[in-house]
């Protein structure tokens, strides 16, 4: 029964033959459990089957890449803007035209050479002690480096994507030297070593080992669902600013058509169907995160944190200035 | 030695990838690296292969010698149990060692609201990283020390006593050079492990040499510069294996007899309940306590994650860990031969390059065997469509095959280190008493060989399928679509940090692991009781 699928595997590719016409192959970052519901329903819908395989963005790229013009993948699926601004300067990608995916992604959130798309979006904000500091004690990324919340601070390692991302965005209006002297703030108020993941520095800042710290907000909605009496709240920085780093910092998840699709066109229904109405709530939802496409309805536990002012530098620079905001990290001394 | 050499050069392919990263260098990254990132990762990797490998010598040799050597109670349990820590990733009981030992950990939560108690040491630290890692790696030293006990047999230690050495030196004098070559063994595969390791080190956030790796990978986006610093950790490596080879060469092992030890070291009722609590304490805390952790945390998700699908993740763990562990004997064994039938420094040569595999930083050999694939792949396309008209866009990769030649090459050297140090237990002496009394080859090898080299058989086999259960990197990325593994579920679970909901594919791979480690134990080692 078992076995002769076995041989099969051994000896032959999958997709050795040319699969159906119709078929999309996709290459994602974004996991499984956060993608599958929505394959599965565009199945249901449109009777396209979908085929996909995840690893991290680093390695699938490489195996892009690697693969050239034979690689079986139609579409490329991350969960930073960093990665796709990355493929597209690789190659990798290729420009579509599409009006539904201009209507539907706002310009900040989509790359201006229309490589890539938004799908959606991951806000990053604070989090702190509702027994320990008062909203009013809050304001902005920047002020957290301020002497006052020497030894409050917790914060999640500089090694993750969305922290060298806000750092980026920083870079855009400060340029390094201020932005690095900000950093530099941050390490000297740690209350402790940062730590691997947003959930742990929230239990810390819960738990009392220090008042502030910036997550992702969907690791709060996890963490709050599951623990609704923690003392933790969220505040949204940076609303009062004018300059380029107004707005809270977001990152998206997003995807592109490679440029050696065999199904381009399949990949861009695919894309269009998950900016679209129906689409956008279980692509969020699924993960709390926000829809891109402005006009959907938030889920109700998001939509209770409240509304705010994203910041509206293009995602792109989270790319772009990358490797710039690591090494300004590690010169800070920021883990 | 032809096969020796078309092994070597197998695993030369992701090296030679790798080497040739030189030819694109981007001086500003590593110019970078070295200024600011380097200086302190050098160090802290060097104080974490010290740290892990006394912490692994210590707790694999002392624990072999009680449960090899010694009677103690509950000895026939921990002889097996404690190989258990080999089924659970180190990364699982990092994250659950951080869990119950953080500030906001249980512990610290209790001493703190009602015992006042603060100020204790912090696990996220040096010391944490050598501790948990030591807990989960100390298995190698141990189940391969303890082999070598069993078999080195009571003659030498006999000897030793009747020319005045107490019995403790004659453990320190004796018996532990005489286990040299197999603790050696076991130590550099637990360093090696060391020092590819990226997860662990994640969680404690504590920044190796293959953390600069990564970072120059993932975060500055130069796979050159991940793979020039990849390149100096396979050297150091290979350095390291000459050194210890060296230092060993001019010493020479011989044989002791299977039938030797008769009697176990009797310890006193006060040493022997020593032993049982030192036994027990490593196994609760390197394998009871993290899984009681995974069990519950799968206690809240199982309802919403277990479903059919799990069945086939643990068919196809448990057949790619299979065939691979069965891959790897065979192979071992033959480049183990070789080494035996035409030693020389050619041969020691080809048989350290083909075991470098392990050493690298999992993603980055998997990158570096991917890339020579997709490119044979691609020309075989070529050739396809001009001559048969082939519209497909895989041959090769995408294959099972491509994927269990790629655990070959990163475990190899898990299945050597054993067989290897087994060999060393058959001197040409045996071999020529046994031809002097008439036997054949195959009879040779089928009844003196086998028997002696049974253990250490069983031993590389148990050590890799327990690997490839837990691999991850070359998994994902050679894996054929629809293949996913309980690995593959871990991942899927910890790349957005929902450890609680990775702990059930854990527990799976704990379970699904322990069945070869109870095989082991069954049919392995047990040469005395």
């Amino acid at each position: 029964m078992r076995f002769p699928r076995l041989i099969a595997a051994l000896l032959l590719a999958a997709t050795a033959l040319p699969a159906a016409a119709e078929e999309v192959v996709v290459y994602s970052a974004r996991n499984e459990q956060l993608i599958k519901p929505l394959f599965d329903a565009y199945t249901r819908e449109t009777g396209v089957p979908i085929k996909f395989i995840t690893d991290k963005e680093g390695p699938l790229m490489a195996r892009l890449k690697a693969e050239g013009r034979n690689t079986p993948a139609d579409m490329l699926l991350t969960v930073d803007a960093g990665n796709l601004w990355q493929a597209s300067e690789e190659g990798l990608l290729r420009p579509i035209q599409s009006k539904t995916l201009q209507a539907n992604v706002p310009a900040h959130l989509r790359d201006p050479g229309n490589e890539w798309f938004g799908l959606s979006v991951r806000a990053r904000t604070l989090v702190y002690h509702t027994g320990k500091v008062k909203p009013a004690d809050l304001s902005t990324y920047e002020a957290l480096a301020s002497p006052k919340w020497k030894g409050r601070l917790c914060l999640r390692t500089s090694k993750k994507v969305y922290n060298q991302s806000l750092v980026a965005m920083m870079i855009t209006e400060y340029g390094e030297g201020k932005t690095e002297d900000m950093v530099r703030g941050w390490v000297a108020n740690l209350a402790t070593p940062p730590f691997p993941d947003d959930t742990k520095a929230m239990e810390a800042v819960a738990a009392g080992q220090c008042d502030v710290t910036l997550v992702n907000t969907y690791y709060y909605g996890r963490l709050m669902e599951k623990q609704p009496t923690l003392p933790l709240a969220i505040f949204w920085p940076n609303q009062n600013l004018k300059n380029k780093a107004a707005g809270v910092h977001v990152n998206i998840s997003g995807a592109g058509v490679t440029r050696y699709a065999r199904n381009p066109s399949g990949a861009q229904k695919l894309i269009e169907w998950l900016s679209s109405d129906k689409a956008q709530n279980l692509f969020a939802d699924v993960n709390l995160e926000y829809p891109v496409n402005p006009g959907v309805t938030l889920d109700k536990t998001v939509a209770s944190w409240g509304s705010f002012k994203q910041n509206l530098v293009n995602v792109k620079e989270a790319g772009s200035l990358q490797a710039k905001a690591v090494k300004l990290m590690d010169r800070a001394g920021y883990k | 030695m032809l096969f020796a050499l078309a092994i070597t050069a197998l695993v030369l392919v992701p090296v030679v990838v790798t080497f040739s990263s030189f030819a694109q260098v981007d001086g500003d990254i590593l110019a970078h690296l070295t200024e600011f990132v380097l200086p302190e990762l050098v160090g802290n990797t060097l104080w974490l292969l010290l740290g892990v490998g006394i912490g692994v010598s210590v707790l694999g040799v002392s624990l072999a010698w009680l449960t090899a050597m010694c009677d103690f109670p509950g000895r026939r349990l921990f002889d097996w149990a404690l190989l258990l820590p080999l089924a659970l990733p180190a990364y699982v009981t990092a994250f659950v060692a951080i869990g119950l030992l953080d500030f906001t950990g249980p512990l610290l939560t209790w001493l703190r609201e009602s015992r006042g108690i603060t100020g204790l040491p912090e696990i996220r630290s040096r010391g944490g990283v050598i501790l948990v890692m030591s807990l989960a790696l100390y298995p190698y030293v141990y189940l391969i020390a303890k082999n070598a006990f069993a078999t080195q047999g009571a003659i030498a230690l006999e000897a030793a006593q009747s020319l005045g050495l107490s019995r403790w030196q004659g453990f320190f004098r004796v018996a532990l050079p005489m286990a040299r070559p197999w603790i050696a063994a076991g130590l550099m595969l637990a360093l090696m492990e060391t020092l590819a390791d990226f997860g662990t080190m994640a969680i404690f956030n504590y920044d190796t040499f293959t953390t600069a790796i990564y970072k120059a990978w993932y975060s500055l986006f130069s796979l050159p510069a991940a793979a020039q610093l990849a390149s100096i950790l396979i050297l150091f490596v290979l350095v390291a294996v000459v050194f210890e080879q060296r230092s060993r060469t001019r010493m020479r092992y011989g044989t002791v007899g299977r039938n030797a030890m008769r009697r176990r070291i009797r310890l006193s009722p006060a040493l022997a309940g020593a032993a049982c609590l030192y036994a027990g304490t490593v196994l609760a805390i390197a394998f009871l306590i993290p899984v009681v952790q995974l069990a519950l945390w799968t206690r809240t998700v199982l309802a919403r994650d277990l479903d059919s699908r799990y069945w086939d993740f643990a068919w196809h763990s448990v057949l790619l860990a299979g065939i691979g562990a069965l891959m790897v004997v065979i192979v071992a064994l033959l480049l183990a031969y070789a080494g035996r039938q035409r030693p020389g420094a050619a041969m020691t040569w080809t048989q350290r390059l083909a075991t470098l595999g392990y050493a690298f930083p999992g993603a980055v050999l998997a990158v570096g065997l991917f890339i020579p694939v997709a490119a044979l792949d691609n020309w075989l396309i070529e050739r396809g469509r001009i001559w048969f008209g082939f519209g497909g866009t895989e041959i090769l990769k995408g294959t099972l095959l491509v994927m269990l030649l790629a655990y070959l090459v990163r475990f190899l050297a898990v299945g050597f280190g054993p067989i290897d140090s087994g060999l060393h237990r058959i001197t040409r002496n045996i071999d020529e008493a046994a031809r002097n009394l008439g036997s054949s080859t195959t009879a040779l090898l089928a009844r003196v060989h086998l028997p002696i080299l049974r253990a250490s058989l069983l031993t590389a086999a148990a050590l890799t399928f327990v690997d490839i259960m837990k691999e991850m990197p070359i998994t994902l990325m050679t894996r054929p679509f629809g293949w996913d593994t309980l690995a593959v579920r871990v991942f899927e679970m910890t790349s957005e940090g929902e450890w609680e909901r990775a702990a059930l594919p854990s527990l799976a791979i704990v379970v699904a692991g322990i069945i070869p480690i109870i095989l082991l134990t069954w049919r392995g080692t047990r040469p005395l009781d």
